[in-house]
């Protein structure tokens, strides 16, 4: 009975196929994209959009620029870890984008209105984004309202609370936030000397390695412990979570608690190392979290996959503002990871494509060798 | 074969699907005006037959001939053309339109993409009026009783004029009375000309009232009979491949303390504003298997969930081995000697993407055997307990304790369960129809597991809808109609007969 | 307050339709997260026509003025059914997961709209690389005016109509009674010979239909530039809690989007009602109020949900 199994029988490697399908695919549509806009710098600019940093002539300057896009990968990981913890415990965390926004009101808000250290900012940015969680948790589990809906609300809900909180640290001209440089250099995530390694890029922080680790955590919670056998099990069969006894309300707030928590940790690590500040008059939640909800789904719902898909997404985003301005847009990048996401969709559908073609394959090898050992036995009598 | 007239005739049909052949070379003639049984087990072959008639599968050999010529059937719509019609196991009804709209859907009358229901409903009334049909088209089918919506799904077939009349399995929603009708009904329905597929795995229906019985088993055609020329134990022979127990052997019980005590115990409907169990008191005790037995829908469900703590009281008292678990948790249930096989495996049973060893473990996995004191799973303790259960309880699947529990058949996925909460070593085992869907040999285990279980000095908390199981299984039966207990009787001197007539609200008698 | 009963018309049109929409591809049973994105397509469609239909409003008349009124819906219209096509053909014929798709499409309405519109505006002034349309004259085209006072949206009229045929569509023809027999039991539908695929097409093209239309009818309300970078400020969710609210019945779907649309309106003019500018409540306040109001909405109307039953359940022949 014991065999090895085939690779391409292998859920991993089934997976990996299938993400590397949904860039080539996703690549490809915005290839012919800019090809429609304008044929003529169509291939230097998905090549500008595929070399990000690597744009840069001098192996010092690539090594900052890659440092930046790991900066800005961060959080990108924390949010994809959010919509993939929520996800794995059957709830569509769409509400990552909001959560993340409350982490950036209450680190800055922390960090410029209380004049606040950095380790009680990003405890205020994870607390904040925690209750905003917990609110669609209880939602969910006591009053059955949809997550993706609610999530929605306090996506915008949450946006303008921001807006509102941080009006009080802005620049005198302007419609950002003070620097931290400026305002409150305590509030900066230490180095530990990263930057360094960075070619003395200043935003590199602990922030990345601290990301990789929660991710390493994630998958370990998720993976090897008794909490996350229960709460996969309340995600894959309520009802079965609530036969055997387990509680299977509180497993969803806390679910939706320690996803909203991951994203405002990822704000947290993102607006304290002072990479970029926030906008005001914003109209519209920042790209990160539905990124995140693009990294989570490239990278086969797995946290170490999500180190890879975050960083790509993070890539290829920042890519997008190196495209020939003069034909075309930055938002071509955007494009191609919601292209991304929609073939993701689809990844299911290609599992079983294969594995029915498998199976077609072994059928007819047994037949085969049925019909061959056939013709061998009517060849002996 | 010339002097014969066949309705439908469906010769040496053989359809395969990947590692299985279903049906493999079958043949069945149905002839017009009889009353003709398909017998055979779950597996047997009969639905994928069915759906062969129905065009949903394309078989890869034999033909399908209709009043002795050959046709085409590549989906429902030419089989609806040929007016043939079927009353499906599972109602194809929506629940929250009227019986009208129901029997209408498909082929509305209209005028100008506008529905014209009078015309229609004139001819569904003329239609109950001659078949003692009797439905009040206007009702929401979700208000309607379970032998109603069968009702309607028979007119849906009248209504499209419908020669040859499917019935898959229509008994096992019905009392043993409704049965009776239903039955009244089909001769009736073959009195008119109707030509009539029953497809059943109950021997005594098929003697009743078939003419004619085809019997499947394991994907083959084993053989054609006349009914008036055989008898049940030739039948069962026939469809299991050899002779079967009717009875369950087992001693008398011998009932010592009490393991569950119920009072007064009221739990509120989802459904409806009333209750769905009304002050229910009864104990079990060790050393025997009391029965639940009444029609789907009469407060069984809710019983179970209130004792196992799936729902909460509204009023009364629960104690376990003496001690008050009224509001005691599930986990808290489960910890103190209570195991529950529950009505539907999919729903409560299983995580089906989980694998077999995670479910096996599913009322454990929190022990230290299981679970280290830093919260990690043990998984090498978890693989050789599942190993064990498996071997053990002979629970079949692909690739053992990794085999994910959703593609096993539904006979192992059961089995798997079974070994779960029998292995706990419960003080009450409840088993809410344990063997709902299994084949012949499945339900002997089954069985013999529940009996042994109770041998060993436990209680069991039996609910059944299958008067054949209760009245072989149970050593104490408890029949619930609307909510409460009408009778207490015991199975050495009580018939199937006097059962339904308690399940039916037709008798009852004071308990307690 | 005539201002204020202005606003709430067009808002509570604008949910009137998308919310229809939602109701109409819920019914057939496919759940259409993707509402936003079908909006910003529609109304893309919409102001690329009235950017270059050749409109001057001192010279027009009734019938001019219905005619540029119909191609700008139509071209909404296109837009938005085109559009939701990759949601029908993901999720009926590949059985995809409806809310990724839906969230999917979301994102690439709003991104692919930005691209179409910055690289048009690029390719004719290669230094505007601004996202947005003007529209100013052509929107004249359909507004009514009442001495100056009250400014009628044609789209508000459109959407009343559609509301009464909707009604009419789901509940007393052959086509509705398939159609929600499609989202309450496909197996039912199937087994009397309606084909399910196609019925959920339907659902689904009606609800880009409508949602194309929400779009247009979004955009031309009190502004007459569009910024697609902003995509429609969550107006398709807002539009689906509306839906909820209203128990996927068209009729009582008005009521809500009614209701809905005057915590929107509020936003737009209370610097105008003299109590509430009095009472200095920041903006930001009154931009929340909508989401606000809806969350608690469906707080109090999600339990006993009367969703269609077998909604976000991909249907497969096979299966029985």
């Amino acid at each position: 009975m014991k065999q090895r199994t085939p690779l391409l029988r292998k859920s991993a490697a089934q997976t990996l196929l299938a993400s590397l399908l949904c860039i080539l695919l996703g690549l490809l549509v915005g290839y012919l994209a800019l090809l429609i806009i304008e044929p003529s710098g169509a291939w230097e600019a998905i090549l500008a959009v595929l070399k990000n940093f690597l744009k840069y002539p001098t192996g010092a300057q690539k090594l900052k620029y890659f440092g930046s896009t790991l900066v800005k990968t961060a959080p990108l990981l924390l949010c994809s870890l959010s919509v993939l913890f929520a996800y794995k415990v059957g709830l569509f965390n769409i509400g990552v984008a909001g959560q993340y926004v409350l982490g950036a009101a209450a680190s800055l808000g922390c960090a410029l209105l209380a004049g606040l250290p950095w380790y009680v900012c990003l405890l205020a940015a994870v607390v904040a984004a925690a209750i905003s969680g917990a609110l669609c948790g209880v939602l969910r589990a006591y009053l059955n309202v949809n997550v993706v809906i609610s999530g929605i609300m306090l996506n915008w809900i949450s946006l303008y609370a921001t807006n509102l909180i941080l009006k009080g640290g802005m620049e005198k001209t302007g419609k950002d936030t003070i620097r931290l440089v400026k305002a409150n250099k305590d509030a900066i995530l230490p180095t530990l000397g990263l930057d360094k390694l960075f070619n003395n890029n200043q935003y590199v922080t602990i922030a990345i390695p601290v990301a990789i680790i929660v991710a390493i955590v994630i998958w370990i919670l998720l993976d090897k412990t008794k909490f996350g056998y229960e709460l996969k099990a309340t995600g894959n069969n309520l009802n079965a979570a609530k036969y055997c006894g387990m509680k299977e309300n509180r497993n969803i707030i806390l679910t939706m608690v320690i996803a909203a928590a991951l994203a405002g940790l990822g704000a947290g690590l993102y607006y304290l190392s002072d990479f970029e500040q926030w906008n005001v008059n914003s109209s519209s939640v920042p790209a990160m979290g539905f990124n995140g909800i693009a990294a989570a789904f490239l990278g086969g719902l797995h946290p170490i996959g999500a180190i890879f898909s975050s960083f790509f997404i993070q890539h290829i985003t920042l890519g997008g503002a190196n495209v020939d301005l003069s034909h075309y847009c930055a938002q071509i990048a955007d494009f191609i990871s919601s292209i991304i996401i929609y073939l993701c969709g689809f990844v299911l559908f290609f599992k079983t494509c294969l594995n029915r073609a498998l199976d077609r394959r072994e059928e007819k090898k047994i037949q085969a060798a049925r019909a061959n050992s056939a013709t061998e036995e009517g060849g002996n009598k | 074969m010339s002097n014969e007239h066949y309705a439908i005739e469906m010769l040496n049909i053989t359809k395969r699907f990947p590692g299985i052949v279903a049906n493999d070379n079958i043949t069945l003639q149905l002839k017009t005006v009889e009353i003709h049984a398909l017998l055979g087990e779950n597996g047997a072959g009969k639905s994928t037959l069915m759906s062969v008639l129905f065009g949903l599968y394309q078989p890869e050999e034999g033909i399908i001939k209709k009043d002795g010529v050959e046709v085409a059937i590549r989906n429902p719509n030419d089989a609806n053309a040929l007016h043939i019609g079927m009353v499906h196991q599972h109602f194809k009804l929506v629940e929250c339109f009227s019986v009208l709209d129901n029997i209408i859907l498909g082929i509305e009358p209209t005028h100008m993409g506008f529905l014209q229901k009078e015309e229609a409903r004139e001819k569904v009334l003329a239609l109950s009026e001659k078949y003692g049909l009797h439905v009040d088209p206007d009702a929401l089918i979700e208000d309607i009783t379970v032998g109603m919506q069968q009702r309607t799904e028979i007119l849906k077939m009248l209504y499209r004029d419908n020669e040859i009349l499917i019935f898959d399995e229509p008994t096992a929603v019905l009392t043993p009375q409704e049965i009776d009708e239903l039955m009244e009904i089909m001769r009736g329905l073959a009195r008119e000309g109707k030509s009539i597929l029953f497809i059943s795995h109950k021997l005594n229906e098929i003697m009743s009232v078939a003419d004619r019985c085809t019997v499947l088993r394991k994907g083959k055609y084993v053989g054609t009979v006349n009914v008036a020329d055989t008898t049940k134990e030739e039948l069962s022979r026939m469809m299991v491949g050899r002779d079967v127990e009717f009875v369950v052997h087992k001693d008398p019980a011998k009932p010592t303390d009490v393991v569950l005590n119920v009072e007064h115990m009221t739990v509120a409907s989802k459904m409806h504003s009333n209750n769905a169990v009304k002050d229910v008191s009864f104990q079990v005790r060790r050393g025997e298997i009391v029965c639940i037995a009444g029609i789907d829908g009469n407060g069984q469900t809710e019983l179970v969930y209130g004792i196992s703590g799936l729902e909460p009281l509204k009023g009364g008292k629960l104690e376990l081995c003496g001690n008050d678990i009224t509001k005691a948790p599930i986990r808290k249930r489960s910890t103190s000697g209570m195991s529950h096989i529950p009505e539907d495996r999919h729903k409560h049973g299983l995580v089906l993407d989980y694998t077999l060893e995670n479910n096996l473990v599913l009322q454990r996995y929190f022990e230290p055997e299981f679970t280290n004191k830093g919260g990690f799973l043990r998984k090498g303790n978890i693989r050789a307990y599942a190993e064990r259960l498996i071997e053990q309880y002979d629970v079949r699947s692909g690739q053992g304790p990794i085999t994910i529990a959703r593609s096993m058949s539904g006979g192992n996925q059961q089995k798997a369960i079974v070994a779960r909460e029998i292995d706990k070593d419960p003080a009450l085992l409840i088993a809410v129809q344990p063997t709902r869907g299994l084949d012949v040999g499945a339900i002997e285990y089954i069985h013999k597991q529940i009996v042994a279980h109770r041998d060993a000095g436990n209680g069991v908390l039996l609910v059944s809808l299958e008067l054949d199981e209760v009245m072989s299984l149970a050593d104490r039966i408890l029949v619930m109609y609307e909510g409460e207990i009408v009778g207490e009787l015991d199975p050495k001197q009580t018939t199937v007969e006097e059962l339904g007539l308690y399940m039916a609200g037709a008798k009852r008698m004071e308990v307690q | 307050m005539v201002l204020l009963i202005q606003y709430t018309l067009i808002f509570a049109a604008v949910l009137l339709l998308v919310a229809l929409g939602g109701c109409f591809s819920e019914h057939s049973g496919v759940i259409n997260i993707g509402l936003e994105g079908i909006m910003v397509m529609g109304a893309l469609g919409g102001a690329l026509v009235m950017r270059f239909l050749p409109y001057n409003p001192d010279t027009a008349n009734l019938l001019t003025n219905l005619g540029v009124f119909a191609c700008v819906a139509l071209a909404s219209i296109a837009a938005g059914m085109i559009y939701s096509l990759l949601l029908a053909v993901a999720c009926i014929n590949f059985k995809a997961d409806q809310t990724i798709v839906g969230t999917a499409m979301n994102l690439l309405g709003t991104a692919l709209a930005t691209v179409i519109v910055k690289s048009m505006n690029t390719a004719m002034n290669p230094d505007d690389h601004s996202s947005e349309i003007q529209y100013i004259n052509a929107k004249k085209a359909f507004l009514s005016d009442f001495g100056g006072k009250f400014e009628l949206n044609w789209f508000v009229v459109l959407a009343l109509i559609l509301l009464v045929i909707s009604t009419i569509l789901l509940y007393k023809t052959r086509f509705g009674l398939r159609l929600r027999a499609c989202g309450e039991h496909p197996q039912a539908a199937d087994s009397v010979g309606i084909n399910v695929y196609k019925m959920r097409y339907a659902g689904v093209l009606i609800s880009g239909f409508l949602g194309g239309l929400g779009g247009i009818t979004y955009i031309t309300a009190g502004v007459s530039v569009w910024k697609f970078e902003n995509g429609v400020a969550g107006f398709g969710f807002l539009a689906l809690a509306v839906m909820i609210f209203g128990a996927w019945h068209p009729v009582r779907i008005a009521g809500a989007a009614v209701l809905f649309g005057l915590f929107r309106a509020l936003g737009n003019v209370y610097n105008g009602i003299p109590l509430l500018a009095n009472m200095g409540i920041p903006s930001a306040v009154y931009n929340m109020l909508p989401y606000i109001v809806s969350l608690i909405v469906l707080a109090f109307t999600s339990k006993n949900s009367k969703a269609p039953k077998a909604e976000g359940i991909p249907y497969d022949k096979g299966q029985r």
